[in-house]
């Protein structure tokens, strides 16, 4: 199974190698990881992007929790959440390919950041699959780079992970 | 008043009541030696090898209710340490570790003496600090005394820069300390206590499992009283030894791979099984699918909600401090107390397995390594601190040496260490002076920090070293035994050196015990005309004996191989 972990750290040097290495240590999946600073610079916040049995996902929960500098940790796929990934991808946008590549652009409701004759940077936000759907979409022969930020997502309405 | 910050390191060990330090000096830490010398408040133990250091204030702490502390230079000083940290990371020993750094401008330069300490101990701490401001030291180093003895104890690391201890600052020791990220529970949930004292009532064929938990809570005389109580078996694993006294009736001995017959089988076909400060490792329960064939309801109380259910299922689980959970339960029984009828007929089934005595030996006309654990136990009246190291003899030590006490068996159970029991034994003696000590080892483990008789000349430190002697690394030699044909690759030990000229040499006293009948006089010996000496006393034993009985990795608990089966 899928699962979003958000957890709250103290934004101290060394923080992000904790977690990291919790997780290579005791065997858990991590498929994506963000991390920056909250509206309190003293917190972090990470969103781990991890699969796991039921019993796994127990162990990875109470184990970041055990971690001196976590405050809080939530599985934010537990309950209604929302999430978003964000990803740039230059592709070469030349001859009728250019035409192409806005036609995609805009029905995914992609923006073109960067232009130059021979490429385009699009820059792309949604949920994973969606994500995944738009590289599927393209020609693979197009796509010059890609760079995908991770999963990071937050509860709906009353559902607030905060100190 | 501005002092530096080498002083204030010292005046924070002052503060915290600690009256001695283990350690080696060098490059980095050289001004922190230069603040100890000039006060006495601190006394300083100079080890001959940093891991010593480190063993030795783990046993500090393991056998008294204090944090040890150890101190070490950058570099090889803090590698040198990583198998103790590591050591008491397993057992969940407080402990802090001080480690001198390179000064902060060279660290990431490859400086000399650098090494990555942070990265290094990060997976076998509880925590670890990099102090990176003099205005941050002291209330680092709170932090670290804090975080080591509360929740679920460990050890924890600071590293300071050589130029940080240079630096003039205010001191102040923070009287307290508040953590948002950090806050253990201690008080269990009542309704969960409850529902357990529920269960207890109604089981019928009960037992009281117990770990390492109830020593580091200091809760032996509560779990005690509850098991009286309630007139239920207990077993302790081989960290939990002590918690209940062995000599008591309800006492079922050790569990798992070398535990006792009734203990194995209670806990296997118990009906109810109360869970303390225990963590059903794979030595405990064997093979957990084995484990699982029975049906029964699973009670367990630890103050770190990662050991519950991560190998057995738990139905009633408490997170909280073992001391106060059970000290609630004793309040919900003093209501009054009802057993099921049915207990004593489990007495009947417990004391019909006991029939089968299960730790019963052969004697043949060597020395027979039980035998000097029994008569070891006669000599000090059941009273001393037993040290080991990992093999065969350490088996033998938690078998037949029956601790009534707590804190008394101090042995590295979680990471099986070979090597500590001899540091141990200076540990032990600084926390507790004039106390007998016996570091029961073999003659492959004591090999590996020997040099330490040294330090015990140095401080007068009179371990007595109860070394059996089979010439083998006995614990492979037996698994090889069993499991790989006889082919003994690299089990047995050669050109030994003569244990008794090495002590001479140490300028401690030597002993060579040979027969049987000379086991005892030499014991007395040593522990009375020799009582203020380190004495070495090297038993040659019966190269054949082995430990029964015995559970095979991945076989089950019931599945024991007993010593008249062979
Ligand atoms: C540092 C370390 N290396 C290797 C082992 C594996 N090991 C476990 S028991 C044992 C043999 C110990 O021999 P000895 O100290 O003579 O004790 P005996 O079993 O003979 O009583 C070995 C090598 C270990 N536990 N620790
Ligand atoms: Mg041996």
């Amino acid at each position: 199974m899928r699962h979003i972990i958000s957890i709250l750290i103290e934004n101290e040097a060394g923080a992000l190698s904790r977690v990291a290495g919790l997780f290579s240590a005791r065997g858990y999946n991590i498929e994506s990881l963000t991390v920056a600073p909250t509206e309190d610079p003293s917190l972090s916040r990470m969103t781990i992007l991890t699969s796991g049995s039921d019993d796994v996902l127990e162990q990875i929960t109470k184990q970041l929790n055990k971690l001196v500098d976590v405050v809080k940790v939530v599985d934010l796929s537990e309950a209604a959440h929302v999430e978003r990934e964000l990803m740039l991808i230059k592709v070469r946008a030349t001859g009728k390919d250019r035409e192409e590549m806005k036609r995609m652009a805009d029905i995914f409701r992609g923006r073109i950041i960067d232009v130059t004759e021979s490429t385009y940077v699009i820059e792309l936000t949604g949920a994973s699959t969606k994500l995944d759907s738009f590289i599927a979409g393209l020609d693979a022969g197009l796509i010059l780079e890609t760079v995908r930020t991770g999963v990071c997502g937050i509860g709906r309405g009353d559902r607030i992970l905060k100190v | 008043m501005m002092i530096s910050g080498a002083e204030i390191v010292v005046r924070c060990l002052q503060e915290e009541k600690v009256d001695c330090v283990f350690g080696y000096p060098g490059g980095s830490v050289l001004h922190i030696y230069d603040a100890l010398f000039k006060q006495d408040q601190v006394t300083h133990i100079l080890v001959r090898h940093e891991q010593a250091a480190v063993h030795a204030a783990d046993a500090y702490s393991r056998s008294s209710q204090r944090v040890g502390v150890a101190l070490v230079t950058s570099g090889p000083g803090v590698t040198n340490t990583v198998t103790g940290i590591a050591t008491a990371y397993m057992d969940s020993i407080p402990m802090v570790v001080l480690c001198g750094q390179v000064p902060t401008q060279y660290i990431g330069q490859d400086a000399f003496q650098e090494c990555d300490t942070v990265g290094i101990t990060r997976p076998c701490v509880k925590h670890n600090f990099l102090v990176k401001d003099v205005k941050d030291l002291a209330l680092t180093i709170k932090k670290a005394f804090h975080i080591a003895a509360t929740g679920r104890p460990g050890p924890v690391v600071v590293d300071i820069p050589k130029d940080i201890t240079a630096q003039m600052c205010e001191f102040e020791y923070p009287k307290s300390i508040q953590m948002r990220s950090y806050n253990p529970v201690v008080k269990g949930h009542l309704g969960q206590i409850k529902k357990a004292v529920q269960m207890l009532q109604e089981a019928k064929r009960p037992i009281i499992y117990t770990g390492g938990g109830v020593i580091l809570s200091d809760a032996a005389d509560k779990l005690t009283q509850l098991a009286r109580k309630l007139d239920f078996p207990v077993t302790n694993t081989l960290m939990g030894l002590g918690g209940y006294p062995a000599t008591d009736r309800q006492f079922v001995g050790m569990l798992g791979m070398h535990g006792t017959f009734e203990a194995n089988n209670a806990m296997h076909y118990a009906d109810v099984i109360l869970a303390v400060g225990a963590r059903f490792d794979d030595r405990v329960i064997g093979n957990p699918e084995h484990f699982g064939t029975e049906k029964r309801r699973v009670i367990h109380i630890d103050i770190d909600p990662s050991s519950i259910s991560k190998r057995v299922k738990v139905d009633v689980p408490i997170v909280g401090n073992v001391a106060d959970v059970l000290d609630e339960m004793l309040k919900l029984l003093d209501g009054g107390c009802k057993t099921d009828p049915e207990v004593a007929d489990w007495w009947k089934q417990i004391d019909e397995w006991r029939g089968r005595k299960s730790l019963a030996y052969r004697q043949t006309n060597h020395i027979m390594p039980q035998y000097v654990v029994e008569k070891l136990y006669e000599v000090t009246g059941g009273d001393a601190f037993i040290t080991s190291d990992v093999g065969q003899h350490q088996m033998f030590a938690a078998q037949y040496y029956k601790f009534d006490q707590p804190r008394r068996w101090i042995n590295s159970g979680g990471l099986g260490t070979m090597g500590v029991g001899l540091p141990y034994g200076m540990g032990v003696l600084m926390a507790n002076p004039g106390a007998q000590v016996a570091c029961v080892t073999g003659e492959g483990s004591i090999q590996m920090c020997i040099q330490e008789m040294s330090t015990c000349k140095q401080y007068g430190l009179p371990v007595k070293i109860i070394n059996l002697n089979n010439g083998m690394l006995g614990m492979v030699r037996q698994w090889q035994e069993m499991f790989y044909s006889k082919r003994y690759s690299q089990s047995y030990v050669t050109s030994l050196p003569d244990f008794v000229k090495l002590a001479e040499a140490y300028g401690h006293v030597g002993m060579r015990i040979e027969k049987p009948e000379d086991v005892e006089p030499a014991l007395r010996k040593a522990f009375t005309e020799h009582k203020d000496d380190l004495v070495f006393m090297d038993f040659i034993i019966d190269p054949g004996a082995n430990v029964f009985p015995m559970v095979a990795a991945g076989k089950g608990l019931t599945e024991m191989i007993l010593a008249e089966e062979l």
